[in-house]
């Protein structure tokens, strides 16, 4: 069971068509989901859930940065987790990493730094950010753009971001994180 | 949050606005009009009836034509949307792109240096469900230009309904057209929808086609009651 958590500013949101839809019709071919505001999430839907994915969200919506308390869950958690776009910043700001000004919208050149189970090789994926994730201590760095850390991965965790949108031209990554990760 | 919707009168800016109007306040149409035929960015076929449709939807509409010179014309999609947000204090954009990031990364720029939201409705969402949500909101489209193999003039001004929809689907089977036309392959103008106060009547058409390209032009064309 995968739990899609809806990080756009509101519940209900015009948002969740774009950000949320888009990972759920992927999610589906391969197993059961379900989706729930970053507001609404509770212990029982963290416990029913075996993975979890942090949706994107619209480029000026930042909400989930003022919001972190929501997010504590991240600390304990076992269970893998992806961040996407708002969702790779906001778990990144919650072990402690620092957000910085980073504008890429469009296809964008993917260098891979180490082989990992999301994708191999080098690619091009679609950039929708005004902000990415400094390096720090509590991250791996496993792909990066020209600007900024694009893939990381918690370094004793199975959490782990991605700054593009899978969903628009790499799904092979969201379908990876789900069968194999 | 005020929107302005990225309105061509096709059936891709009209679901998206169906869509934004259901969550958030819209309160302008924005309306490229090209001088190119073959405009990257814009639909072309009868693009004067959007005034019709802006009447029947009850909304304000900022026109703006273009050359359509490639990257030119969007400067000229950045002065409307400016001038929209100006004139209608909106705070975000609506457009239809389904699949092209060509089109949605250069809105997207747009919209960041003017420092709006943007929102893609129907972006992502299966091509198949889109035309069959039209069926079920009651949507009568009909195809208005046609530009790729093997479409020919039989398809100009047919309405959409399940039967041209499963022919579209065979095609992408068949020759990979996508069957809402994201790649340029077809163009439609809607006639009616749900958010209509009256329906779109035509008076008066031709065709224009040569091969596996034309247009449906509507010459005449009115509003009439529901």
């Amino acid at each position: 069971m995968i739990l899609i958590v809806d990080m756009n500013w509101k519940k209900d949101s015009i948002g969740f068509y774009e950000f949320v839809l888009p990972i759920a019709a992927v999610a589906q071919k391969l197993d059961n989901y379900f989706v729930r505001h970053y507001f609404d999430l509770t212990d029982e839907d963290l416990k029913e859930c075996d993975r979890i994915i942090l949706s994107g969200t619209a480029l000026k919506d930042t909400a989930t940065l003022s919001h972190l308390e929501k997010f504590r869950w991240l600390k304990e958690t076992e269970k893998p987790v992806l961040g996407i776009c708002a969702g790779m910043e906001t778990l990144g700001m919650v072990f402690g990493a620092r957000l910085v000004k980073c504008v890429e919208i469009g296809m964008t050149p993917i260098t891979n730094i180490t082989e990992n189970p999301l994708l191999s090789g080098d690619y091009t994926a679609y950039s929708l950010h005004s902000y990415c994730v400094e390096a720090s201590g509590i991250f791996e760095v496993w792909a990066q753009s020209k600007k900024c850390i694009q893939v990381m991965k918690h370094k004793n965790k199975k959490i782990c971001g991605v700054l593009f949108h899978p969903e628009v031209r790499n799904p092979e990554i969201l379908k990876r994180f789900i069968t194999v990760f | 949050m005020r929107l302005g919707v990225l309105f061509s009168g096709g059936k891709d800016s009209t679901l998206a606005l169906h869509y934004a109007a259901e969550k958030e306040e819209v309160v302008c149409l924005i309306t490229i009009v090209s001088k190119n035929l073959e405009s990257f960015m814009y639909h072309t076929p009868n693009i004067e009836v959007t005034s019709l449709q802006a009447e029947a939807l009850g909304l304000p509409q900022l026109t703006k034509t273009t050359e359509g010179e490639k990257e030119k014309e969007l400067l000229d999609l950045e002065d409307a949307i400016s001038q929209a947000a100006e004139k209608f204090k909106i705070e975000g954009l609506v457009t239809g792109a389904i699949e092209s990031v060509y089109q949605a990364e250069r809105v997207q720029r747009i919209c960041y240096r003017l420092g709006l939201w943007c929102f893609n409705p129907l972006w992502k969402h299966d091509q198949k469900a889109l035309l069959e949500k039209l069926l079920e909101k009651q949507y009568e489209v009909i195809i208005s230009g046609i530009f790729a193999y093997p479409l020919d003039e039989k398809w100009l001004g047919k309405q959409i309904d399940t039967k041209l929809i499963n022919r579209l689907v065979n095609l992408q089977l068949k020759y990979g057209i996508s069957p809402s036309g994201e790649g340029g392959e077809i163009e439609t103008t809607v006639l009616d929808a749900p958010q209509f106060k009256k329906k779109i009547e035509i008076l008066d058409s031709t065709i224009e086609a040569r091969g596996n390209s034309g247009v449906f032009n509507i010459k005449r064309a009115r509003l009439v009651p529901k």
